[in-house]
Parts: C-alpha cells; sequence; structure tokens
C-alpha cells in the first residue's frame, strides 16, 4: 500500500459515519442463559495447585468480573478457558460444549477471544492489520482462492463496483470471495478502531503507538474475531484514573454491541463499578461469588483481598 | 559503503515510487521488463560493460542472466518461507534438486525408471514421459517433499527447524547419490528433456546453444510467479504469516490457524524451489549429485537475507547481486569466497536489514540499534 493511496483511504475511513451494524454481534443465544462453565477445575503444574475445585459459570450478556490478589490463579484460570493449558480435573463448557484441551484457534473459532495482560500486538503490523488479523479469523477464502481467485461469489447490487467496465464484469463473473472479504474485513477493522477509539492512528505500526493505544487495540483486535465471550486480562493495567473512566465505559458499550464480557481486574473500584456480578479467587480457589454489593461486604473478600478490615471501606 | 547508501536513500526512490500516480508506475514496470527481455542483446556501449562475456574467458550472457533468474525464482520461493513466515529453512537446495530430478528421472531415456518402464510395458527406447506432463510431476513431488518434511517438523521451532532443514538437504543430494536404480547414482542422468517448440535452423527451439530463449522463458514464469507471490503477501494469508512470525501464540488466540499456515508457507516455497530445479535441470540436459550441495542452501538464504528480508524486490537484488557479480568479475574467482565473506560481514555490520528490506523490518532494526546505543550510554 503506497503513502499517497494510504493517507487517501484514511481520509475516506475517517469520513466515514460510524456504522454500529457493522460491528454488531448477532447471536441466537437467549440474555442470562449460561455460556461458559468453569466445573469443578483443578489444576496442578507438579506439586503446585494453580486452580483447586474453582467452579463458576458465565452468563450470556452479563460483565463478570474475576478478582483475586496476585498469584490468586485468575490468569490460569483464563489461560484454561482459552486453550493454553488442559486442566488436569473437571471441565470447561462453551455452549454445553466441552473445550478443555481443544487447541487455541478453534477455541477462537467458537466464540472466545482474549486480550493479554503484557500487551501481546504484531508489534511489525500496523494497528488496521492487526485488527484485520482477528477479522481473518471468521473469513473463509483459501490460499488457492487467493492464489487464482477461484472462488467465485455473486455480490449483492450496492458491493458492485460503480464504474462502467468494472461492473459489468462483476455482474458476469461474480466478485472473489477474497476480494469481498478483503474489503469487508478492511471496513470492519476501520470500524472496531473507531469503536474503541484509536481510527486516528490506524495505518500506524503496533509497536510505536502509546500504551493506552496498544491496549484499546488489543480490545479491537479481540472483538474482530466475533466473540461472543471476550476476556479482557486486566484491561486497566497502567492506566490513570481518567483512562479507567473511559475504559469502563468501553467494557459497557461492548457488551451492548452484544458479547458477554469477562474482566479480570485489580482495580477495585473499576470492578466494583462495571460488573453485574464477581467471583473471587484466592490461593487457587474461589472464596466467594455475587454481585459487587456482596463481594465488598464479604469479610473473605475483604480479608483476602482488601487486606485489613478497616481498609476496606 | 554506508554513506553511498545514504545517497541512494537521499534519492528516496520508494517515495517517489510510491507517489507516482498509477499510469506512471504501470508505465515503469512494463519498461522494465521490456528492458529485461531486451537484455541478452544489449549492446549500447556504456550499458554492455555489464555483460559478462567481453572476454574470451567470460561466461555465456545469456547463460548467466537465464542462471540469475532461476536463483530469483528460488528467492521469491524462500521470501515466502524466512521473510514472511519467518520459518529459517537452510535445506532449501533440497526442493530445487527434487525439482531438477523429477523431469530427469520421467523425462529422460537415459533414466533407469524410464527404461523399466520401456521393457516393462514394451514401449519404444525412445518413450519417456512428455515434458508437459513432467511439469505437474515436478510440481507436485516438491509440493509433497514441502509436507511430508513441514508436517512433524514445523512443531519446532527457530534454530531447530533450521538443523532439521539442514538435514533434509543433505538426504536429498545423498539419496540421489547412493539410488543408483532410480537417479543412477553419482553420474547423473543425461538427456533431461526440454520444453517442446517449433525446430529452428535445424535446432530444437530450447538447446544448448541459443541461451536467451530459456532466459525468456524463466523470466516469464518469473514474473508470474511474482505476481502470485504478492497476492499472497496482501491477503489472509500474507497477514497470517506475518501474525506468526510476530507472535505464534497471540496469533493462534487471534485464531490463526498456525500450523496450517506454516505448512502452507513450506509447501508454497518448497514448488517455487522445484520449478526453479525444473528449469535448471532441464537447461543442463543433466543432472548430477554433486549440482545440490549444501553450500548453495547457504547461498539461496544469503540472497534473501543480502537482499532484505520479507521485500520480493529485496529478494531479488540479492539473488541477483549473488548470482551476477561473481560471474561478472570471473577473473577473480580465486578471490570468490573471501569476496563472499567480506561482503557478506559488511552488509550484516552495515546494514543489517539487507539491502533493500521491508519497511517494517526497516524500522525494527532502526529501533534495535537505538536500544543497543541507549543501553551502552546507560553503562
Amino acid at each position: 500500500m503506497s503513502e499517497q493511496r494510504m493517507t487517501q483511504d484514511m481520509a475516506e475511513e475517517l469520513k466515514d459515519t460510524s456504522d454500529h451494524d457493522l460491528i454488531e454481534m448477532h447471536t441466537s443465544g437467549e440474555v442470562g442463559e449460561t455460556l461458559l462453565e468453569v466445573d469443578h477445575v483443578t489444576l496442578r503444574f507438579g506439586g503446585v495447585v494453580a486452580l483447586n475445585d474453582v467452579n463458576f459459570e458465565i452468563r450470556r450478556g452479563e460483565i463478570l468480573g474475576l478478582i483475586g490478589p496476585n498469584g490468586a490463579g485468575k490468569t490460569t484460570c483464563f489461560n484454561a478457558m482459552t486453550g493454553v493449558y488442559t486442566p488436569t480435573e473437571g471441565k470447561i463448557r462453551f455452549k454445553g460444549k466441552e473445550i478443555a484441551g481443544t487447541k487455541p484457534h478453534k477455541i477462537n473459532h467458537l466464540g472466545i477471544a482474549r486480550t493479554f495482560q503484557n500487551i501481546r500486538l504484531f508489534p511489525e503490523m500496523s494497528a488496521l492489520e492487526n485488527v484485520m488479523v482477528g477479522c481473518d479469523a471468521r473469513h473463509k477464502s483459501s490460499v488457492v482462492g487467493v492464489l487464482f481467485r477461484t472462488y467465485r461469489v455473486r455480490p449483492a447490487e450496492d458491493e458492485l463496483p460503480e464504474s462502467g467496465i468494472r461492473r459489468s464484469l462483476a455482474k458476469v463473473f461474480g466478485v472473489s470471495r477474497h476480494t469481498l472479504e478483503e474489503r469487508a474485513g478492511r471496513r470492519r477493522s476501520m470500524e472496531l478502531l473507531r469503536f474503541v477509539g484509536i481510527a486516528d492512528r490506524a495505518h500506524e505500526l503496533a509497536r510505536n503507538l502509546p500504551y493506552g493505544y496498544q491496549r484499546r487495540l488489543e480490545i479491537a483486535r479481540a472483538l474482530a474475531t466475533e466473540p461472543e465471550l471476550i476476556c479482557l486480562d486486566e484491561p486497566a493495567a497502567g492506566f490513570n484514573p481518567a483512562e479507567k473512566e473511559d475504559l469502563m465505559g468501553l467494557i459497557r458499550r461492548i457488551r451492548d454491541l452484544g458479547h458477554t464480557v469477562l474482566v479480570i481486574e485489580h482495580d477495585m473500584k473499576l470492578v466494583l463499578g462495571v460488573t453485574d456480578r464477581i467471583v473471587v479467587l484466592e490461593f487457587g480457589s474461589k472464596i466467594a461469588e455475587g454481585t459487587p454489593d456482596e463481594v465488598a461486604r464479604n469479610p473473605k473478600v475483604i480479608a483476602a483481598y482488601l487486606g485489613e478490615p478497616d481498609d476496606a471501606a | 559503503m554506508s554513506q553511498i547508501l545514504d545517497a541512494v536513500r537521499g534519492l528516496a526512490l520508494g517515495e517517489r515510487w510510491n507517489h507516482a500516480p498509477k499510469v506512471v508506475r504501470w508505465a515503469v514496470m512494463l519498461l522494465v521488463i521490456a528492458f529485461a527481455f531486451y537484455l541478452p542483446y544489449l549492446n549500447i556501449l556504456p550499458f554492455a560493460y555489464i555483460r559478462t562475456d567481453l572476454t574470451a574467458s567470460g561466461s555465456d550472457w545469456a547463460s548467466v542472466l537465464f542462471l540469475i533468474v532461476v536463483y530469483m525464482i528460488v528467492a521469491v520461493g524462500l521470501n515466502v518461507v524466512i521473510g514472511l513466515a519467518g520459518l529459517l529453512d537452510l535445506g532449501y537446495v533440497g526442493f530445487y534438486a527434487l525439482g531438477a530430478y523429477s523431469v530427469a528421472i520421467f523425462g529422460s531415456t537415459n533414466s533407469p525408471v524410464v527404461q523399466a518402464l520401456q521393457s516393462r510395458f514394451g514401449l519404444s527406447e525412445d518413450w519417456a514421459v512428455p515434458f508437459a506432463v513432467c511439469i505437474p510431476i515436478a510440481i507436485l513431488v516438491s509440493l509433497v517433499a514441502g509436507v511430508i518434511l513441514g508436517a512433524p517438523t514445523l512443531r519446532l521451532r527457530g534454530d531447530y527447524l533450521a538443523i532439521v532443514t539442514l538435514g533434509f538437504g543433505e538426504i536429498i543430494r545423498i539419496t540421489f547419490r547412493n539410488l543408483d536404480g532410480i537417479s543412477n547414482g553419482a553420474a547423473g542422468i543425461t538427456g533431461v528433456p526440454v520444453p517442446p517448440g517449433p525446430e529452428t535452423d535445424g535446432r530444437a527451439f530450447f538447446n544448448t546453444i541459443d541461451a536467451e530463449r530459456w532466459y525468456w522463458l524463466a523470466l516469464a514464469i518469473l514474473i508470474l510467479l511474482i505476481f502470485l507471490a504478492r497476492r499472497l503477501e496482501h491477503s489472509r494469508v500474507g497477514r497470517a504469516w506475518l501474525a506468526i512470525r510476530e507472535d505464534e501464540d497471540a496469533a493462534a488466540v487471534m485464531g490463526v490457524a498456525g500450523f496450517k499456515f506454516k505448512l502452507w508457507a513450506f509447501a508454497i516455497g518448497a514448488t517455487l524451489g522445484g520449478l526453479a530445479g525444473l528449469l535448471f535441470g532441464s537447461k543442463q540436459q543433466y543432472v548430477e549429485p554433486n549440482a545440490f550441495m549444501v553450500n548453495l542452501s547457504f547461498l539461496f538464504v544469503a540472497m534473501v537475507v543480502i537482499g532484505g528480508s520479507g521485500n520480493i524486490f529485496g529478494a531479488l537484488l540479492g539473488a541477483f547481486l549473488l548470482t551476477y557479480l561473481p560471474e561478472r568479475f570471473r577473473e577473480f574467482v580465486d578471490w570468490r569466497p573471501f569476496a563472499f565473506g567480506v561482503a557478506l560481514v559488511a552488509v550484516m555490520i552495515l546494514r543489517p536489514q539487507g539491502l533493500v528490506p521491508s519497511r517494517r523490518r526497516a524500522r525494527e532494526f532502526e529501533d534495535r540499534r537505538h536500544e543497543a546505543e541507549e543501553a551502552a550510554a546507560d553503562v
């Protein structure tokens, strides 16, 4: 992509008015039904018990917080859910289907996406390309299809090119699926960048983006894979209070798009402010579960997580 | 050296190219292609000095051009494997050998396999598999070899993959040297078939004398392959390769089927290597195991790395320089390994990202240099 064309595209893309239809999730499930079930999961690394009989569920359409002191097993739990680790005992079911032991990319295709605690973008790709990799997860064009444009589809009327010859050709021969997917992926990615608020630097390499932008880019990339469940691993790490406030708004808007959200977070204000329910882990075991109010008042939680009872208020 | 590079950078060729209108870019591209096709006849004086046959001991100019283009095909293929997918393949010569040997084993009347088929099915002694059928065979053999080698080994990462592929290159060569009943052992196979064509001056169209025809054929294939490689690069496949190169685990969590795409990269690279080998073997009309030594693999990797890993045009430049310069300066043939070593070290010190790096690679190395300088300043 040349510099000039890039800036033209950029101008066009920025000019576009926001189009939420592009990024909205359309799911068949009902709000409130069990989406993911962590069923008595135990995970041991040699003699170390990282998770001990952890048991909770995530319901469709909610924002669930997963909290606990450092080393409580939050990220391990995450990793088990996204296929990085396989539980030693117990089951993890997503939409009723057992997912423990499924390969990470297959779990993503099932509808679970995540961000990383220590940002893991593709540093040498632009922000837009990073998000497009996410969009590609739902695309189907094959190597042969890309090479020889063999898979033709009949485009809808508004997807046809405007000019004469190209339009006629597209009408007769159809358009390759690759071309359509590429175009749709690009538009969707741009829309997602706008959604998380970093569209102004879409064409910069991810490594050159400021920290806050990188965090948001990770969220956009995860959203691009059209996950029913998106897991955010300490999304507010390193944020100042104003940025945390923005992030809370963003998390709510993600839920409003139709995603279910799981948040791991240290920051109590953020977790209490944004979540519907909270699960508390300590030393690999679940010690409490409930609404933010219940959890904040739970003496076990106060003792384990917030330290001395006096400080809890 | 670095001053020259800075001067070249001052011209800002890349910038100008990117800002030129589409018509101009097409026109320039067509001119370059036309000039490339004209090269064998190049005789206008200042330019003619680039010819390699100015002295009596020089190499045939068109043959050199042909070899350059064959190695360019290799570089385009290896660039997919090393530059895009980030898989260090040190046994690329194995695929090159497989391509050359497939066409020899099935297409030559002197090959033991063809002779066995003749006696088995009572065919005439001139019978061999037609050249047109040898092409898909060669492509298929190298593709399958790529998949067979890739399937178990692509689970390895980094240096381990390099070691396994290094072994593979040698295994192929040694296998061909020892399989007397298939590849005629160390003696090699003569009479490798050439592409069909109208007879001219009582000779076959593709013969050992008119090397420029081979060059044109290879050049046409190269242009087609560059076109296809660029299609891959700018698609979900290319993005998946880059993502794998950057962070394989994060790519998997984002739904990239890492193993599948790595295998594709390997298979595509192998196919291009096989095609290049097919052209080479067919032009030589003779294949022998010693033409596929392991140092050729290193030469291939050097082309991609010196030219600029991840950038097709960098890889092309690398292939050109490392093939052309030794032929042009044949009178210094004794100094060749020395010059090669010095050039490699010089490039690695002065321009580790390669002569024409991809934009991202350039920045990557630049950043690393700054980091190193900052670290040094801290001490």
